[in-house]
Formats: structure tokens, sequence, C-alpha cells
């Protein structure tokens, strides 16, 4: 059911930022946005709608990285930032805000320093806090535009319906290993989120960065064609991706582009909406409460300290590991390694008369494979709980962590 | 008709590691049996136990989405694309 009335074609503005009248460049910002200013696209006018643009961006990490420091360059005269994290080690492989002595910092901490460093002209506000409906309408209300570079579901699902209830463009753009997607949601006329995607996944059904891994340089990319966005919004100038799924392939190095219409049903941004204030979105998404849902299982469990007792004491055990090779290759307990994947294929190669114990990295994947042999009619299989990272917190710390 | 089915990044490890796979189908219906019947591992991500295609899963025919369209009725013409997109958001461990 093809809808006539959805494809935006209006020249795109932040309507606040243009009819700001008292916003002027000193003669040090003039020098400073020289290379801007000389350009027809954005000459005086378009600085000036920089320098009166107020933007919220969620999230300090892969996205936000690229993304504030190319805001902060630009010229936006006021920045907000949202993140309640720390750095860690793992992060600066893609997080290139940070520096190594920043570890264990609060990220919006060493965000403001590197940004305010970069152009002390500018506005930086921090909120040091995870965004969460009893807050986000707050937060998000004094500014003209959100960018998206958070790293989960249900604080997606939040930024989208907020951005809708409130009329603000939400700049998305997401990543996946060496895959990218980008948008313009909530755009007047154009589709929101929802309308692309009304439900999340369940848990546990699509990996995360620390479970599919990313290539550091991917949100890079992803996180400066938000950057690239957003300025395009401010400014008023080019096509924005309002309609348009852009999709990005490292490895390919393709960029492919997907219409996305505003779906007349959708539930927040749609004609009848169903949805008209912020629910909880860690229900809507299945995870509840703090704390990472361990996948539902009637496998027994093994804790490595427990199996380290049983080894030494001669028991039978055989040793299953269901990761990939290349993980094989970072540390193993010398386990026998069947991946995942192809366990369906390679059952026959265990003996269901011994008992086997099954592991992964941290749980979860051997937690699937004792379930499907427990289905295959395997009787005792035991689930290493907590996975070769547990071995190397429990047993043996020679055992590196990844 | 000839045409290529594009795997998501997320759905690669299902389907044999390929990033696009091609088969033979006249409907959008026809080629995701067709590549569920290739993939059988594919079939619980991308169709939920009702047997409908999962809500945070999008197929387009080359740049459309087929919701709008005749979804998987939509009929497909020689060397059209079939995107699979899932909704991705990076990250988190959850």
């Amino acid at each position: 059911m093809a809808s006539k009335t959805e494809t935006a074609t209006a020249r795109p503005t932040i309507p606040t930022a243009i009819d700001q009248p008292f916003v002027t460049l000193s003669k040090e910002e003039i020098q400073r946005y020289s290379r801007h200013l000389i350009m027809p696209e954005v000459g005086m006018d378009g600085q000036l709608k920089l320098k009166a643009a107020k933007v919220l961006c969620i999230g300090t990490g892969g996205l936000g990285a690229p993304l504030g420091q190319y805001l902060a360059a630009a010229g936006v005269g006021r920045i907000g930032l949202v993140d309640f994290d720390k750095v860690d080690l793992t992060n600066l492989q893609r997080q290139i805000l940070f520096s190594t002595k920043d570890v264990g910092r609060p990220k919006i901490e060493a965000a403001a320093e590197r940004l305010r460093g970069l152009n002390p002209d500018i506005q930086i506000d921090t909120f040091e806090t995870m965004l969460t409906s009893a807050n986000a309408l707050d937060i998000l209300k004094d500014y003209d535009l959100i960018v998206d570079g958070t790293d989960n579901f249900a604080t997606r699902y939040l930024v989208n319906d907020a951005c809708v209830l409130l009329g603000k463009p939400n700049v998305y753009g997401s990543i996946f290993r060496f895959e990218g997607q980008a948008s313009v949601f909530g755009y007047p006329g154009g589709p929101c989120y929802r309308c692309l995607y009304p439900e999340p996944p369940p848990p546990g059904l699509v990996p995360s960065c620390a479970e599919g891994g990313v290539l550091g340089v991917l949100p890079g990319i992803v996180g400066s064609i938000q950057a690239a966005e957003t300025l395009k919004l401010i400014i008023g100038k080019g096509e924005p991706l309002v309609g348009r799924l852009l999709l990005f392939d490292a490895l390919s190095m393709r960029f492919r582009e997907l219409r996305l219409r505003k779906n007349p049903e959708c539930p927040v941004c749609g004609a009848h909406p169903t949805v008209t204030k912020l629910i909880d979105y860690a229900e809507f998404c299945g995870v509840r409460g703090e704390e990472a849902p361990t996948p539902v299982s009637t496998v027994p469990e093994i804790t490595p300290r427990e199996l380290k007792v049983r080894l030494d004491r001669g028991d039978d055990m055989f040793i299953l590991d269901v990761r990939e090779p290349h993980e094989y290759q970072i540390c193993n307990i010398g386990g026998y390694l069947i991946p995942l994947g192809d366990l369906s294929r390679r059952v026959s190669e265990l003996d269901s008369s011994r008992e086997i114990v099954a592991h992964c990295r941290s749980g979860k994947r051997s937690a699937e494979a004792s379930e499907f042999l427990r289905q295959a009619g395997f009787r005792k299989v035991l689930n290493l709980k907590g996975g070769i990272l547990a071995w190397s917190d429990e047993v043996d710390p020679s055992v590196p962590k990844y | 008709m000839a045409v290529k089915v594009i795997i998501p990044t997320p759905l690669r490890a299902y389907a044999g590691k390929q990033a696009s796979v091609e088969l033979q189908a006249a409907t959008v219906a026809e080629a995701l049996a067709a590549l569920t019947t290739k993939f059988g591992d594919l079939k619980k991500h991308l169709y939920s136990d009702d047997g409908r295609l999962r809500s945070f899963v999008n197929v387009y025919v080359n740049d459309e989405d087929i919701r709008y369209l005749q979804k998987d009725q939509t009929r497909l013409n020689e060397g059209d694309t079939v995107s699979i997109v899932p909704s991705i958001a990076g990250g988190a461990r959850n």
C-alpha cells in the first residue's frame, strides 16, 4: 500500500536556528571558520546557523567520537553530550576521542575536555546519566537536533519516540562488524525508526559488538556520515537522508541505498499513534532490570572451579569448545573445537556416553550448544558457567581475556 | 527469474558465510523459501514460530520495502536484488 505523501521534498532547515537574531561571528571565529565561509554553500549565513544550532549527541563512543569532533570543529554553537559510561581499554580500538590515560575516567569528562580543546568558543553541555523514559524529554527538549550514537536497541527506541513526541529530527547511525546504516528519522513528513523497525529483536538474537566484534574504523565512517547529515540539516543545504536508508559495507567498500517510507500506521508517528508517551523500553526490548538476561536454559551448569576439581581428580570429561577458530587461536583450554554454527552437522563426532562440558567465551553460545545436545539426546552435557572468561578469573589467570 | 539475495552481516554465519546468494525465484516468498531451504539455520532468524517474517527484519526488492509492494507476493524480475535488512545497534552486551 504505497503512500504518495511520505517522501520529504522540502529543503531541510532547522527552524529555530534560522530564527536566531543575535548570533555574530568574532574576528577570530571568522578566521577559524574561513574554509567554511569561502564556500557559497556555507558562507556567513551557514556559519551563523551553525553557531546558533543546538545539537545533542547521545553516546560518546564509537559513533560519538567522530561526530562530536566534527560538530565541534564546524562551530556548532551548543553541543550536548550524554554518556554514563567510563572509558575501558577495549574502547580504544575505535573510540578515538579518548587517550590511554583516560581509561577509568567518565567518558563525558574526557569527551568534553577534548572537544573544548578543539573549539573553546562553543558551549558543551554534559549529561553523565543514562537516558531513560523519566529524563529523556527533559534532556532533549532544549536541542534542535538529536544524533543517536547509542549502542543498544532500548535506547534507540527511546530516542526515536522522544524525538517524534518532541518534533525533533533524529540523525541515526548504527554499525555491526563491517556494516553500517545511516538515516535521518523524525524529520517533518519523513519516517521514524519505528516505521522501519516496529519492534526490536528479542535479546540474544542479534549479537552486539562485544560478541560480534567491529572494525574499529567503521563507526568512524558512519559517525562522520552522521556529522555530515547534521551539518547539512543545520545549514539547509544538500539532500539529507530523510526517507533514505544508507547501507555501507566496508569490506566491499560499497554504499547502497534503500527507500524508507513513512508508515501511515506507525504507532508513534503515524496518523493514529498509539504511543503518545515514553514507555518502558527495557521491557519493550525484553531486557529486564540492569542485568544482562541469561539465556533460558534447562541444561545443568558447572563452574570453572568445579570443573578444575573434577579434572584434577582424573574424571573423564570431554571439553567441547563451541567458539570460532580465530577465537581458539587467541586462547583455549585444550577443548575439542566445533563452532556453534557447525554443531548440528558435526554432532556425530561427539560420544554421548561421555560427560561433555561445553564452553565458549562467556557461556551464552555454549548454553545454546548444550541445549541443542540435550534435545539431540545427549544425557551428560554440562554448560561451563561464564565460559573461558570465568576460567581465566577463577582457575587460570594466564589465560588471556578478550 | 535469476535474482541475487543479499545476506546482511549478522546472518552470514547462518548462510555459509556468504554475502550474497544467487537464486531462482518468481516472488519474494519463493526466494526466501529457497534461501531457507538452502540454509536451514537461517529460518529461525528470519521467521518467528508462527511462520511470519520477523518484524525486525525488512526485505527489499531493489530499493523498495516489500511492505509497500505486494509483501512476500511481490513478483521478481530478472536480475532483481532482494535485500534482507535487519536492525542493528552495535555496541553493548545485552
